[in-house]
């Protein structure tokens, strides 16, 4: 783990209100060159959205949200859009554009921003189809390959223009475990071979452990725990260890009615209560 | 309103301005489109036209002949086409099916993420999506009234050789006698205007489908009837400077 220098990502006392829900409440972290980070926690916990906060998708009700530097919460369009060219980002679903062919979707971003000749945007397409283990795909249809090959198809286009960050959704999520090794095994090459940072948002506990340097784990609208796979393997927060452990039974019920999921969001636990739990809340 | 006017305000940005700062939108995906919006909407044009045609036709003879004047029915078939039933009634095709398909489309890539993956790829979803549907349809929409005002006439002069005994070059000569070229000009001026409404309506409707399958269905519909009635809208002002203010 690289953590010299400047942070790739400073989030710093981030808020998203929907309403009067706070469903991001006072988050702050940053992301250091060569990490991977795995920001995980319950379904509904806010990670996507804290997610779409960092791609500068949506704005914060307050807080800030620095990427290679620059303030992206109050960026217009054009200046966004220079700082999203070095990055890139998995879709959950993929997001493949369905009226372009695989070829032709990894293709995109290299036609749209590079001066390559077609001839070397082909040999690019090749070689990060390969990457994700998809060779002759090319001119297939989004709509001809699996739910798993569209994630790839997806990988291999954030891929693509060789970002020097990757935003991953859900990257392993639908693949079978032989796929899902491929992938964290490309995220890890690329994050130690390349310098490539990464943020990736998890559910898949074996593929979070395999490639995380750091965790996140989010919940109640905040940062429940952080720290590296080991610290957060042997947290002593008995939400930490149910959902790492993936039980039915602990601190987070099992069935929420609307009134207590709301409450769960946005209440702020109490300060002791917390802290008790919370450790390595620092800033590395 | 306010994100139609964004709209309009983003696609004369990456028409007119962003070509001079270097950023060209594409040539070969507007053609893609003329295929989709203009071309294959062709048939349905013609089938209309003609049948417009023949209904016009039918119609001057019926009214015509009582007071003996059916020598101005490929006068009143020519103008009516020029101006009024050809642009307004293409336009009406062309919004339910190429409209609606282009909201359904971008909709549905609203809904599977596909305009958000665009937008994080720092491709702009206006110069990738909307410009080409636009410039498209500005030259299909005149195009296909252009060919549908000739098949409408052809209608015409079904009835007129078949029914009413007339020669081709006279009903050929008189149609051609009776028109004026500012007929031509001001139908193509609707048409243009037309074009304009039914495709910025259309994707926006697209643009800004919230709510999955069910939130794109309403989207296409409510394009489709505001596309109708802004249409029909301007083509009452039009018509009324254009032939009512002199």
């Amino acid at each position: 783990m690289n953590s010299n220098g400047e942070p790739i990502i400073e989030v710093s006392d981030l808020v998203r209100r929907f309403g009067d829900r706070a469903v991001i409440n006072d988050i702050s972290f940053n992301v250091h060159c060569g990490e991977t980070l795995v920001i995980m926690g319950g379904s509904g916990c806010g990670k996507s959205t804290l997610l779409r906060h960092m791609i500068g998708s949506m704005k914060p009700t307050s807080g800030s949200v620095k990427i290679f530097g620059e303030e992206v919460t109050t960026m217009n369009e054009r200046e966004i859009g220079r700082v999203r060219r070095r990055f890139g980002m998995l879709f959950q679903s993929g997001a493949l554009l369905a009226s372009l062919t695989v070829g032709e979707n990894v293709a995109l971003p290299l036609f749209q921003h590079t001066d390559k000749s077609p001839d070397e945007i082909e040999q690019v397409v090749k070689q990060k189809l390969e990457m994700v283990g998809l060779t002759g795909f090319e001119d297939l249809k989004p709509a001809e390959i699996s739910g798993g090959m569209k994630k790839r198809v997806g990988l291999a286009r954030a891929l693509a223009l060789d970002p020097e960050l990757l935003f991953s959704d859900e990257p392993t999520s639908g693949l079978d475990p032989i796929m899902t090794a491929v992938v964290d095994q490309l995220t890890l090459k690329l994050t130690h071979g390349s310098h490539m940072t990464a943020v990736v948002v998890s559910h898949d506990m074996t593929s979070a452990f395999r490639i995380a340097t750091r965790m996140i784990m989010l919940g109640h609208g905040g940062i429940v725990a952080q720290g590296t796979p080991e610290e957060i393997r042997s947290s002593p927060n008995p939400e930490v260890q149910q959902f790492i452990k993936g039980e039915a039974d602990g601190p987070v019920p099992l069935n929420l009615s609307q009134e207590e999921h709301e409450h769960h969001q946005y209440v702020k636990p109490r300060p002791f209560a917390l802290a008790r739990y919370r450790f390595h809340h620092k800033t590395p | 309103m306010k994100n139609y006017l964004q709209l309009n305000l983003s696609l004369l940005y990456w028409i007119l301005i962003a070509p001079f700062t270097g950023q060209f939108f594409k040539i070969a995906p507007i053609f893609r489109q003329m295929v989709f919006i203009g071309v294959r909407a062709a048939p349905m044009v013609a089938l209309t036209a003609f049948s417009v045609g023949v209904t016009l036709a039918m119609q001057a003879a019926h009214s015509l002949q009582s007071l003996g004047a059916e020598m101005y029915i490929p006068d009143l078939v020519m103008l009516t086409l020029l101006r009024e039933m050809g642009p307004v009634l293409i336009a009406v095709i062309v919004i339910g099916r190429s409209g609606s398909a282009v909201a359904a489309e971008l909709g549905t890539m609203k809904v599977s993420e596909e305009i958000e993956a665009l937008e994080v790829m720092a491709i702009n979803p206006v110069q990738y999506l909307v410009v080409p549907r636009f410039l498209a349809m500005l030259v299909m929409l005149p195009a296909l009234t252009i060919f549908g005002n000739y098949i409408g006439i052809l209608g015409g002069w079904a009835v007129c050789r078949f029914a009413l005994d007339f020669n081709t070059a006279g009903y050929v000569l008189r149609a051609l006698q009776s028109a004026d070229t500012w007929d031509l000009y001001s139908g193509m001026i609707k048409s243009g205007v037309f074009a304009w409404i039914v495709i910025t309506i259309a994707c926006n409707a697209g643009l800004h489908v919230e709510g999955g399958a069910e939130g794109v269905g309403q989207a296409t519909t409510g394009s489709v009837v505001q596309a109708l009635l802004a249409m029909l809208v301007t083509n009452a002002v039009l018509t009324g400077i254009f032939f009512f203010s002199a």
